[in-house]
């Protein structure tokens, strides 16, 4: 104890210590005003201070494409460059963003998911500059997409709901499917339950629009809690290894490759003559 | 009975062995040439007995599985230990697969075991055909076997589709869905013929108890049938062999039934119920409750057929949308052409090749020594170009998840296969005839002039060769013993008394296909060229015997004397 | 054939050399060490012994494993029995074959073979047997019994087609009817909530039933009973339809079908034209609909359109309109049967309605 403080004591005139100290006392200072300050007030300054600083971002990592104020840009062939986003919500920004989906890499049929090139408070901040430039879904709230405490009833609805809307592109386990020309619906597992969310309400790229009104915030819930039980359950596949989840392409093949091809191995075994001595 | 002294068998056996003779005769039928035949090894042979031993499984744990399933479409609410689909209204054959599969020990690996052993049942036929078509072993007298066996997996593969279907659950319902529209598609009857099966519209629920019925009674009873003539044929003709040293026509070398084989082909049996139990243990197969039980407007990506029926599913996949009408009566050619044609064409060219060869080379001869498949050339790149198809289908009919899994775009891969189907054959034929070529006139190199030593000599002159040493006698015979038919005679264009001969277009048809299918084969050497080589090496080889001895080839190799 | 036959085919006349023979049969190492022979009996004994400890071990794991354990996310159970009683059995059949293989007598053995066919007096003989039996019954004098009986024996085949036409009910034109008719509600698929056009967004999916086929709060409007059991499934199987939003500017309808939609909010068949599967794999920037099993793709901004795959007919389109509560329902049935061709369709022309 004696040591420490002694340290201390003597690097006090280090020249960043008073540097440290500014520093420490910015941060309880602003800790402590955080946590009394009146909140509405201040989040309509920071709100704004958000919004300009997602402009800035924009500016610099969107807006050759979707333009300077995300009109979207026709390329010369008349095709789209980037969509429009004004109206699309601060929903459809975090979706794509925090999926690093956008920004695209290369264009091309579809834009994939990737590690996220944002940090949160800069999706966040993105996604507040494009709210701000015309009414759309917002990005929902944790509580929304809370499956945790799903009763049983819900999950199963869920999964009616999910075998009726959803598996026809996404698969029954949610492993993906093909879509026409190049293009596909993801794989579902271990993806967040906010961006299933988003991804319902806002429908990013080929995926149709589940909006509210007819696919209620319930509904979503369900669904989402049906998908992550899928994986989450005691015994996500109990019958062994799940061979990708593809249906019996997969196992076809396993059964070509394991079954008749191990089986042939021992039919050479079988019928080989081993080891002779030779006189 | 007082004979029996005479031999030295234990009382343990020869006691009941004479009770029950005294009461049957048996021993008129189980003698020793019952007993001991002969079977020869060789491990293509086995291949069968993955199928007729898979077979065995699947009436061991069908039977298991008949306990508690309930072939019924009555609507039960599902109360089982699955949790995701409890509350939920379902068929009672939906439900009661739930249950085998979460609340009867070890169901849920008899259903895999079940499940596995189907797809290795179907697949064991299909190598051991691919066998028989390559070796030749389908010549005279083998022919009914043949349609037997052709029979067997086509009765196989219906039988499985039936146990698919059984358990009601989202892709076996869309699999009968399917079955449905191909069967719609028959002209004049296919309306009806569907409203009877299905007991009246699709999906009704008079299904799966149909299905049922036909999946564990009459197409088993049939496939037993049809097992046990098969193995009776296989019995009394007993069993093709390879040629080799020793090996003719007239005999078969091999190793006994009782009891080196009763050890090898009992002990195959328990390897591969313990290979489909390891498989059930351990993979995965058709997560019924995943899909969900059946509901007609519900579907998932990947909704495939199991593989036996992949080339049906690649050919509808592939086919463009041809309509027509007539008369104001559609005809879907769509649906009819890869659904119910094509797949009856494929099935009938396998059934008639050994008749359709048989009438090109008017070989009426019975044959017990198997072909390698080089010295059939044509036969060979003819069924490599038939597996080209089916294997292309099999692509085509997985196209959505090969262009999910590869990152390939699902439209050009149809279009691709569109074209492919038709070039690929031929390719494939050409391709492997060639080989076939190259492999025979290599076989006859060999012959001739011995195998390479791998030792480069260099003579006075200068001139470097590589030393060639002479095979054994058994090696050459196995190189030069095959047969090649000659061209069949034209039958005159008229008869005796100048009038048109009706045989002579046919004759001469004949000699056509015979010519394609023939004439590039690599003519075998013949006694002279083969003495007037071995006097060459044989010299040679006795000029410098002693190295060659110590070169290090493998000994058997060496003439054996 | 006859014996002659088979001599000359033996597999030696005419070949290029003689056959040489059997040949010479080499010991195994366990024929001649005494020692290697002890190992092979001791592997195969401890090959049985393990299997036999495995079986008992399925014994234990059938009581002791419950159902619901679960061991990396399997079910433990399968695991545990399927692993021992696969190794089981396994090992039997290892045990026997490796028995085969190095301890039981190996020497080869020739067996003659003998022709296929029978002898000639043997075929005669049964020949004889056949024609005596035939003119001691006098088949061939009596041509009238004969044919009588062929007659009698070849009708005996008509009842067995006959009796099966109990097996279902006739087609009766139903093929080409769904439950839709005039008024009859548009609502959601497994909820049954009926649907507001303004609740509809561009790019908007909804797998959409009749109303008589989901059960919801506010059932029966027009007094009518819910369809259940294999009634439902047999009318889903015909009813179940799609409805999306385009941008009314991309739809490029048809003349006649210009009042089917509202607003862009289209209504199409949900059972492909091919073989029956229910296809919703909606793309919303290219309003393309494929199908999941064979990949038939439909255009459904131009009144369904074919535009890839084996289909050959345009997904049936059901005509919208909205009712006083300003829900979607159904103008009338679809004007087409729904679903894959068959043989009494009918022509092209009652498309063009």
């Amino acid at each position: 104890m004696r040591l420490l403080s002694a340290r201390l004591s003597a690097r006090r005139r280090h020249p960043l210590a008073g540097l440290v100290v500014l520093l420490l006392g910015l941060g309880i200072a602003g800790g402590l005003y955080a946590t009394v300050a009146p909140k509405p007030a201040e989040a309509n300054a920071a709100q704004q201070e958000l919004v300009a600083d997602g402009r800035k971002l924009f500016l610099v990592g969107c807006a050759s494409c979707h333009g300077k104020n995300a009109e979207g840009i026709m390329n010369a062939s008349g095709s789209q460059q980037g969509p429009p986003l004004i109206g699309v919500g601060a929903a459809a920004v975090d979706f794509q963003v925090s999926t690093g989906r956008m920004p695209m890499a290369q264009t091309g049929a579809q834009a994939p998911r990737k590690d996220p090139l944002y940090t949160d408070e800069q999706t966040e901040a993105l996604a507040a500059f494009v709210a701000s430039l015309g009414p759309g879904p917002a990005i929902p709230a944790a509580e929304d997409y809370d499956y945790e405490d799903a009763t049983e009833e819900e999950i199963v609805r869920g999964g009616e709901l999910w075998r009726t809307n959803c598996t026809a592109c996404h698969n029954f386990n949610a492993s993906g499917g093909a879509l026409p020309d190049g293009k596909y619906a993801p794989s579902l597992v271990g993806v967040d339950a906010k961006h299933m969310y988003e991804a319902m309400q806002i429908g990013p790229q080929q995926m149709p629009v589940f909006s509210d009104n007819v696919m209620t915030p319930e509904d979503k819930r369900n669904v989402i809690a049906y998908v992550k039980h899928l994986e989450q359950q005691d015994q996500p596949n109990p019958g062994g290894f799940a061979l990708g989840s593809l249906g019996p392409v997969s196992e076809g093949l396993f059964g070509w490759i394991v079954g008749i091809g191990g089986l042939v191995i021992v039919t050479v075994w079988i019928t080989g003559h081993g080891a002779r001595v030779k006189k | 009975m007082s004979q029996q002294s005479k031999i030295n068998a234990p009382k343990s056996v020869s006691g009941p062995v004479t009770w029950l003779d005294d009461r049957t005769g048996l021993a008129n039928l189980a003698n020793k040439k019952f007993l001991r035949k002969v079977f020869p090894d060789h491990w293509s042979f086995m291949l069968g007995e993955i199928a007729l031993w898979s077979f065995v499984i699947l009436l061991l744990t069908g039977v298991f599985l008949t306990f508690w399933f309930k072939p019924s479409m009555a609507e039960v609410e599902y109360h089982g230990s699955y949790e995701l689909l409890r509350g939920l209204h379902m068929s009672d054959a939906y439900s009661s697969t739930l249950d085998i599969s979460f609340d009867v020990r070890a169901g849920l690996l008899m259903r895999q075991v079940h499940h596995w052993a189907a797809i290795l049942f179907i697949a064991a036929m299909m190598v051991h055909m691919l066998r028989i078509l390559f070796t030749g072993a389908f010549r005279k007298p083998r022919e009914i076997n043949y349609v037997i066996g052709s029979l067997l997996l086509m009765l196989g593969i219906l039988e499985g589709f039936a146990g698919y279907s059984l358990p009601d659950d989202l892709l076996s319902g869309t699999g009968l869905r399917i079955a449905e529209g191909l069967i719609r598609s028959v002209p004049v009857v296919g309306t009806y013929t569907s409203f009877f099966a299905f007991g009246g519209e699709f999906p009704g629920d008079d299904m799966i108890p149909r299905l049922y019925m036909l999946h564990i009674l009459l197409i088993p009873g049939l496939l037993i049938a049809l097992v046990t003539a098969h193995l009776v044929l296989l019995y009394y003709h007993k069993h093709t062999q390879w040629p080799g040293p020793g090996r003719t026509n007239r005999n078969v070398v091999g190793e006994p039934f009782l009891p080196i084989y009763t050890a090898k082909a009992g002990g195959f049996f328990f390897i591969i119920f313990g290979v489909t139990s390891l498989m059930g243990a351990l993979l995965q197969i058709n997560p019924v409750w995943k899909y969900g039980p059946y509901n007609p407007s519900e579907v998932t990506a990947g909704s495939q057929p199991d593989w036996y029926m992949g080339i049906a599913e690649g050919l509808l996949r592939i086919m463009p949308g041809w309509e027509t009408e007539v008369f104001g009566y559609t005809l879907s050619w769509n649906v009819l052409l890869p659904g119910v044609v094509a797949p009856g064409v494929l099935f009938t060219i396998a059934l008639l090749y050994p008749f359709i060869e048989q009438w090109i080379t008017g070989d009426k001869r019975e044959h017990h020594l198997l072909q390698r498949p080089r010295n059939a050339p044509s036969r060979t790149a003819f069924i490599v170009s038939l597996m080209t198809v089916y294997g292309l289908l099999w692509f085509a009919g997985g196209n959505d998840i090969i262009a999910l899994k590869f990152d390939l775009d699902l439209n050009w891969i149809t279009r691709f296969m569109r074209v492919l189907i038709f070039i690929g054959p031929p390719i494939a034929f050409i391709i492997t005839k060639r080989i076939c070529l190259g492999l025979q006139r290599a076989d006859r190199e060999r012959a001739l002039h011995g195998f390479e030593t791998g030792i480069i000599m260099r003579a006075p002159s200068g001139e470097y060769t590589e030393r060639h040493a002479p095979l054994s006698s058994t090696e050459t015979w196995k190189l030069v013993s095959h047969e090649q038919y000659d061209r069949p005679e034209l039958e005159p264009a008229v008869d005796e008394n100048g009038v048109a001969n009706p045989a002579s277009r046919r004759s001469r048809l004949r000699s056509k296909v015979w010519a394609f299918w023939y004439d590039d084969d690599v003519t075998n050497v013949s006694r002279e060229e083969l003495e007037e080589a071995h006097s060459h090496t044989d010299g040679h080889h006795r000029a410098e015997g002693t190295e060659v001895e110590g070169a290090d080839e493998p000994s058997e190799l060496e003439p054996k004397h | 054939m006859s014996d002659h036959e088979i001599e000359v085919h033996d597999g030696q006349a005419g070949r290029p050399m003689d056959n040489p023979g059997l040949e010479k049969h080499h010991p195994r190492p366990t024929d001649v060490d005494p020692q290697m022979e002890k190992r092979a009996e001791r592997q195969v004994a401890t090959l049985f012994g393990l299997a036999t400890l495995l079986t008992l071990g399925f014994c234990v794991a059938y009581f002791a494993v419950p159902l619901d354990a679960s061991f990396l996310g399997w079910q433990a159970n399968n695991l545990a029995l399927g692993l021992t009683i696969g190794l089981a059995l396994l090992f039997i059949g290892m045990g026997l074959i490796h028995w085969s293989r190095t301890l039981m007598n190996d020497h080869d053995i020739a067996e003659d073979r003998h022709p296929i066919a029978s002898t000639p007096a043997a075929r005669e003989s049964s020949l004889a047997a056949l024609s005596e039996g035939g003119s001691d019954s006098g088949i061939g004098r009596r041509p009238m019994i004969r044919n009588s009986l062929l007659g009698a024996l070849g009708v005996l085949g008509l009842p067995a087609i006959v009796a099966l036409r109990d097996l279902g009910t006739m087609p009766a034109g139903r093929p080409s009817r769904t439950v839709w008719e005039k008024g009859m509600r548009v609502v959601n698929d497994v909820t049954g909530a009926p649907i507001k056009v303004s609740d509809i967004e561009i790019g908007q999916l909804i797998n959409a039933e009749p109303d008589v086929l989901v059960e919801n709060e506010e059932d029966d409007p027009d007094g009518e009973e819910n369809l259940e059991g294999h009634d439902l499934l047999n009318a889903k199987g015909k009813a179940a339809v799609i409805v999306v939003r385009i941008d009314p500017a991309k739809i490029n309808a048809r003349k006649a079908r210009q009042n089917w939609g509202i607003d862009g909010v289209l209504c199409y068949s949900k059972i492909c034209t091919h073989v029956g599967c229910p296809i919703s794999l909606y793309e919303q920037t290219t309003h393309h609909l494929l199908c999941p099993c064979h990949q038939s793709t439909f255009d459904l901004a131009k009144d369904g359109e074919v535009i890839f795959g084996p289909a050959a007919r345009a997904l049936p389109q059901l005509p919208l309109a909205v009712d006083d509560e300003g829900y979607l329902i159904a103008q009338r049935d679809f004007e087409e049967p729904v679903g894959p061709s068959f043989w009494e369709r009918g022509g092209e022309e009652d498309r063009s309605a």
